[in-house]
């Protein structure tokens, strides 16, 4: 077994990379992979609370680096899931304790024992980014349908391309169906034309977001929302698997919710 | 504009979208981009003579490259000889 390292990342910040990652990860542990997950913000740790874990933390990234504990200890697993772990941020140290050969070094220690390491890196293009970039085997790119998050996507890729890192993968999220018939909101196909790369998935706007943020319990665990469908696909697709994207046209018309009344969704 | 003729606001992200990404990827200002228009044509000017009112010269995309695209109408020689 060897790990695919997988960084998600964006340039602008908050447009959803901690969710993905968190998402993506529960769902790759839901289908029975091995998954370690590598929160990349060193001073702005999120990872943890979004997957519920902040009450168990002990030794951090930076610890492994410095040699304060083994690379195992800092390994958080899952309350739900025994083969998903978590190697948290530190939270109080300088940015640069990390550096990229440190990152490579610790996800090649790592892939023996996974399916899947999943990198969250910082916003921004400075150093955090470019220690998420450093061992990944493929990237992901998280952006919003607007002009200030599809404009960073687009430096990210940029920034990729000429790192001969490949082209990565775009993950549109947030997009919200009614408005992009309304013609008020960037399509999916807008976005792709824009930024010339290839789709992985589409995540529809989705309150349930929120609510599983909140409760340290990702979307993907919500059988019934369409994000964690989405992310869910998303998952799949990481895994080689060939799913149609989901029909978000469909959505809060009176059809859908008359299916959803009746429980056939 | 009024409320009935206005753009959809999809429409305008697009098209302010699609500028500004090929300056970002081409790291050229449009101030920088006029002045590189002003040269070429005053280059060009050098050896033939060029229909000014018609040329065009802007930056194009395909996929994830960019090309600098100009159209250079010339002037014709007869037309040149009868002015």
């Amino acid at each position: 077994m060897t790990a695919q390292v997988i960084t998600v990342t964006s340039g602008k910040g908050g447009v959803g990379k901690t969710t993905a990652v968190a998402n993506l990860a529960t769902a790759l542990a839901m289908d029975g992979r091995k998954v370690v997950c590598i929160d990349g913000d060193i001073g702005l740790r999120n990872l943890d609370v979004v997957m519920g874990l902040e009450n168990r933390i002990v030794y951090d990234i930076v610890d492994v680096i410095e040699g304060r504990c083994k690379l195992k200890q800092a390994m958080i697993r899952d309350k739900h899931y025994n083969e998903m772990y978590l190697i948290p941020a530190a939270q109080t140290r300088d940015k640069n304790a990390v550096s990229p050969s440190d990152m490579v070094r610790i996800c090649n220690d790592l892939r023996p024992d996974s399916d899947f390491i999943i990198v969250d890196s910082p916003a921004g293009i400075e150093r955090g980014f470019r220690n998420a970039i450093a061992p990944a085997d493929r990237v992901l790119v998280v952006t919003n349908p607007e002009v200030s998050a599809v404009r960073d996507a687009d430096r990210v890729v940029g920034i990729l391309e000429a790192e001969e890192k490949g082209t990565p993968l775009l993950i549109l999220n947030r997009l919200n169906p009614t408005l992009v018939k309304s013609n008020d909101m960037l399509s999916a196909e807008d976005v792709l034309d824009l930024l010339g790369i290839q789709l992985v998935g589409i995540v529809p706007e989705d309150e349930n977001v929120i609510i599983g943020s909140n409760r340290g319990a990702p979307v993907v665990t919500d059988a019934k929302s369409r994000a964690g469908q989405a992310f869910r696909n998303i998952a799949r697709r990481l895994q080689g698997q060939d799913v149609p994207f989901m029909d978000l046209t469909s959505q809060g018309g009176l059809w859908s919710a008359l299916q959803r009344l009746t429980g056939r969704k | 504009m009024n409320f009935f003729t206005r753009k959809k606001s999809a429409a305008s992200a697009k098209e302010r979208l699609q500028l500004v990404l090929i300056h970002d990827r081409t790291d050229l200002t449009p101030a920088q981009m006029e002045s590189l228009k002003d040269d070429l044509l005053k280059t060009i000017s050098k050896y033939i003579e060029i229909d000014h009112e018609t040329v065009q010269i802007g930056l194009e995309r395909d996929g994830r490259s960019q090309r600098l695209v100009a159209d250079i109408p010339l002037r014709s020689s007869s037309h040149h000889r009868m002015g």
